[in-house]
């Protein structure tokens, strides 16, 4: 792309990405703070994954009145109208995710006294783990403007999907076994379905780079695999 | 669906009038020579009727000269020729037995700079009625007078001066008189070079304004330095490079998702 006439307009786009890059950055270590956090029952760590929330929601409010001002100093148009439109999106799914992760923190913290079962946590790790790795590859991808990466992640999403879908059926059934289970396994549920949910803002930003490239919307229906809201225990 | 309920949709559809898609100007390979300097390349474009069209581009893209070919204002230049066919509701403008003066009635013209004649209010507005004899009577005069004026929204400010010079508005008030007198003699196509370059931002959001109303009676035709003012204003836009026509689309898609690198680095600023 070639440099504006006017270099500090330029200056002002890179900044922008520079702080979504920090921005994503803040988030992701946020959220794998919080996990740890949950797997060590550490409540020291999860309040300090509650505690960096602050800084992710401080950048979204910057980059917010950042975007905001240069719609109106500069009137952008074309790829840098969208460049700056997307900017403000990503940010507020990155401040979405901030919050999601804050909350397996806190969740962390109600839960730091009981005995987790193992392959429960096995199974949540792994959920973080893809979710974890593709925000990571969305915020890459943002950066690189590499949209077959952003299309890669908004595809992997059903995986994330389909993990939540078994571990809520498995949490469901250490429920039955003993009603015992059901504070932990409520708590480790919402924390799964928090990770869900983080999944589905990266494939938002997955639009949003496949938006600010090409200009026009991703026009397929992104592959769904989480059925849980219409799952049943059935009577046996 | 019930067969009465869906005459009824149908029926509901059509009430509300779709867009004119009447196509008024076809220009087909019109080059433009200024002596031997070539001013305009193979331009062809489609100006729609009843829509605002922009032209854009930087300095001496040739938008303006294309502009000037549509009534045929490049004549007055003793060494500019012009080849291609432009067609005005299918009648080739460039015909030899064509009345330039009829045609300029038609194709009516707003410039950059306001250009009133020095004379009264009424007469800027009267003058071209008359002398293409409009009116038969002096009442018949009066009416095109204040309908003029009204439609370009300067009757209520001008009503009570009629007789004052022309000259003495202000800017906004002098484009808007110029419209006025543009529009008296019922043209069909209003050009508009630069309308608002001179206008304070009150006087231009006026004038868009009214572009924006003139648009269901005229075809109007507008070339502009401002980006955000072709963005507003028109559905359809054109933009000229070094006197090529690079791009021309709906007016979303050129300044949304361009299709021409050079029309993106123009609208943002990357060169011009």
């Amino acid at each position: 792309m070639n440099e504006h006439i006017v270099k500090s307009f330029d200056q002002e786009l890179q900044l922008l990405d520079k702080k979504i890059a920090q921005m994503g950055g803040l988030a992701e270590r946020q959220l794998a703070q919080a996990f740890d956090a949950l797997e060590r029952r550490d409540p020291k760590l999860a309040e300090a994954a509650v505690a960096s929330d602050r800084a992710v929601d401080a950048l979204e409010r910057d980059l917010q009145e950042q975007t905001i001002l240069m719609i109106a100093r500069r009137q952008p148009m074309a790829n840098d109208l969208r460049h700056i439109m997307t900017v403000l999106k990503i940010a507020g799914d990155l401040e979405r995710i901030g919050d999601l992760a804050k909350n397996i923190a806190k969740r962390a913290l109600a839960v730091s006294g009981e005995n987790h079962p193992k392959p429960l946590m096995t199974g949540l790790k792994h959920m973080l783990e893809l979710a974890l790795r593709q925000l990571k590859d969305v915020l890459d991808a943002h950066a690189a403007r590499d949209t077959d990466k952003a299309l890669a992640v908004w595809r992997a999403d059903e995986r994330i999907d389909a993990m939540f879908n078994s571990l809520f059926r498995e949490l469901l059934t250490y429920m039955m076994e003993d009603p015992r289970n059901i504070g932990l396994c409520t708590h480790l549920l919402f924390g799964a379905k928090n990770i869900e949910r983080i999944g589905d803002h990266t494939t938002n930003i997955a639009e949003n780079v496949y938006y600010l490239v090409h200009g026009t919307a991703l026009a397929d229906d992104r592959p769904k695999g989480d059925d849980t809201s219409s799952t049943l225990i059935r009577k046996e | 669906m019930d067969m009465a309920v869906q005459k009824a949709f149908t029926e509901e559809a059509s009430a509300i009038p779709a867009p004119s898609k009447k196509v008024k100007v076809v220009a087909r390979d019109v080059n433009v020579f200024y002596s031997e300097k070539q001013a305009l390349k193979d331009v062809s474009v489609d100006i729609p009727e009843h829509a605002v069209m922009a032209f854009i581009g930087p300095s001496g893209c040739g938008k303006s000269t294309f502009l000037r070919c549509i009534n045929r204002m490049n004549d007055t230049i003793p060494t500019c020729r012009v080849t291609g066919t432009i067609e005005i509701d299918g009648a080739d403008i460039y015909d030899p037995k064509l009345d330039v003066v009829q045609l300029r009635a038609r194709v009516g013209m707003v410039f950059q700079k306001p250009n009133p004649f020095p004379k009264s209010v009424y007469e800027n507005v009267a003058y071209g009625p008359r002398i293409h004899g409009l009116a038969r009577s002096k009442a018949e005069l009066d009416d095109i007078v204040a309908s003029s004026l009204k439609r370009a929204g300067l009757f209520d400010e001008v009503k009570d001066r009629l007789l004052d010079s022309g000259t003495g508005l202000s800017g906004g008030q002098q484009q808007r008189l110029c419209i006025a007198r543009a529009i008296a003699v019922e043209p069909e196509i209003i050009l508009m070079d630069e309308p608002c370059s001179a206008l304070d931002p009150i006087a231009t959001a006026k004038i868009e304004e009214l572009m924006e109303e003139l648009a269901e009676t005229y075809t109007i035709v507008i070339v502009t330095h401002s980006m955000q003012q072709a963005a507003r204003v028109s559905q359809r836009t054109a933009f000229f490079h070094l006197g090529e026509l690079v791009e021309e689309g709906p007016t979303e898609a050129i300044f949304n998702a361009p299709k021409d690198k050079r029309t993106q680095d123009y609208i943002t600023g990357r060169f011009g």
